[in-house]
């Protein structure tokens, strides 16, 4: 991983992933015991009759508190915030979060393109975009909606994601910061605000 | 996407010149959807759309159709489905007339899905289903009953995991890609143009289903809302809610019991 860039300042990290990115937050999130001042929220592609099993598996793994996601909660550091099923998860100024059962955007509702674009209007260089294994090519619009206001943007390495074909078409389309394996993945969210 | 100030001047014109207040709705959400439609439309710049909205009435019209999100599904939420067969119908049951309100139905797939649990319950014939909606042009789709012919399998779906015992097709006649659903079923239907926003109560119900309007408003707006559904409703009458809608922050808890952990009140006092 390059130190050049050492980021600082972050309120959001946000993550989106579709088949193959449990995986990588099954390595990752395990390895990581607290949030320096920054929250996460993880978009994943998944049924919509999935209830609270993804939730639930995070919360399992995760040594930080998984927070469920309701209409206008709000984002607080220190907390991981996961996308619900069936419903866009967008953000607000106010710093909540609103949901939006809105036509389905890339086949997918939650969309990551959706949520990414919503952050980067809110959070601007505070945002860093990260983007996980998967075979559509939901992200890449809105990481470049991410980098276009000012946020960092990270891709999963394809040679080591799942699906190779999000990561790569999100490279072949935006200029990432970065492109990390997991443990780099981590590596990095670990030094995010230090 | 349009510019924040942007949005603010279209809630201001459109307040102006039509009297419709978008100024507690989530702008998020509005922000995406007025962008959505500008894109739609081919409009090149916002100063044509805002002037088109001003002084078309008829595009307003269209306008406000489009940004209101009418995206809905039959039994969606199965869990909830399961809820209502087994738990409320039941109670509401005993009563010798049922109202029910379908607060913000759209198309009118959860109208549809109630009446068929509640006939299934034997109670359809001593109900009567209210059911509103801002938009005009959608309540015309749900008065009709014809629903596109590509959702049926997962409706079907829905309605299975929901404890439907029947078969789901014997509900609708498929014809040139559409599902037409038995006139039987919308009998006890009763379809008007309403605003949460502006409107008042207008009848006591037994149960308000109101699933996932909520969240596109901010919280005085959610607040008032609620307000106006308890002041229309029975005691020992139900509100449900959607799935990550809540309204705890919005009324005395006292006054209402949840239901397991569904999304589904009762007004105890």
């Amino acid at each position: 991983m390059e130190k050049s860039k050492i980021i600082s300042g972050c309120k959001v990290v946000i993550i989106g992933g579709s088949a193959g990115s449990l995986n990588a937050l099954m390595q990752i999130l395990p390895e990581i015991s607290k949030l320096n001042g920054f929250a996460i929220v993880i978009v994943l592609h998944r049924k919509s009759t999935d209830d609270q099993t993804l939730e639930e598996l995070l919360a399992l793994k995760a040594s930080i508190a998984v927070k469920p996601v309701e209409d206008k909660v709000v984002l607080k550091p220190g907390f991981i915030y996961v996308a619900p099923s069936n419903y866009h998860l967008l953000f607000e100024k106010n710093e909540t979060l609103s949901l939006d059962t809105s036509e389905k955007v890339n086949y997918s509702r939650p969309s990551i393109d959706v949520s990414f674009e919503s952050a980067a209007e809110v959070y601007g260089q505070t945002l860093v975009g990260i983007l996980l294994s998967g075979s559509n090519s939901d992200g890449t619009n809105g990481l470049k909606a991410i980098k276009a206001s000012g946020g960092t943007i990270v891709v999963q390495d394809p040679d080591f994601a799942d699906m190779s074909f999000m990561p790569n078409n999100a490279i072949q389309n935006t200029t990432p910061d970065f492109v990390l394996n997991n443990s780099e993945l981590l590596e990095l969210i670990i030094s995010i605000n230090n | 996407m349009i510019e924040d100030i942007e949005l603010e001047t279209l809630i201001n014109d459109v307040y102006e010149y039509y009297g419709f207040d978008f100024g507690s709705y989530s702008r998020a959400s509005l922000k995406r959807r007025v962008s959505r439609v500008i894109a739609l439309d081919g409009f090149k710049h916002f100063h044509e759309f805002l002037s088109k909205v001003r002084y078309d009435p008829e595009y307003y019209k269209r306008m406000v159709d489009e940004i209101t999100v009418n995206v809905t599904e039959m039994f969606r939420d199965p869990a909830f489905y399961t809820v209502v067969r087994n738990e409320i119908l039941p109670l509401l049951g005993t009563k010798p007339f049922i109202r029910l309100w379908h607060a913000g139905c759209s198309t009118g797939e959860e109208v549809y899905s109630m009446a068929i649990m509640l006939k299934e319950a034997g109670l359809l014939h001593k109900c009567l289903i209210y059911a509103t909606d801002i938009n005009a042009t959608v309540l015309e789709t749900a008065k009709q009953g014809i629903f596109p012919l590509r959702m049926m399998k997962e409706y079907s779906e829905n309605y299975r995991d929901a404890g439907g015992q029947e078969d789901f097709s014997s509900y609708y006649i498929a014809n040139y890609g559409i599902a037409k659903f038995n006139e039987e079923l919308a009998q006890k239907m009763v379809f008007s143009q309403h605003n949460l926003v502006s409107d008042t109560s207008f009848n006591e119900f037994d149960m308000i289903l109101c699933r996932n309007v909520l969240i596109y408003f901010d919280n005085n707006l959610q607040k008032r809302v609620i307000n106006l559904f308890d002041e229309s409703l029975a005691v020992l009458g139900f509100l449900a809610l959607g799935t990550k809608e809540t309204i705890k922050y919005s009324i005395a808890m006292d006054k209402y019991k949840q239901l397991d952990k569904e999304k589904i009140w009762r007004k105890v006092k």
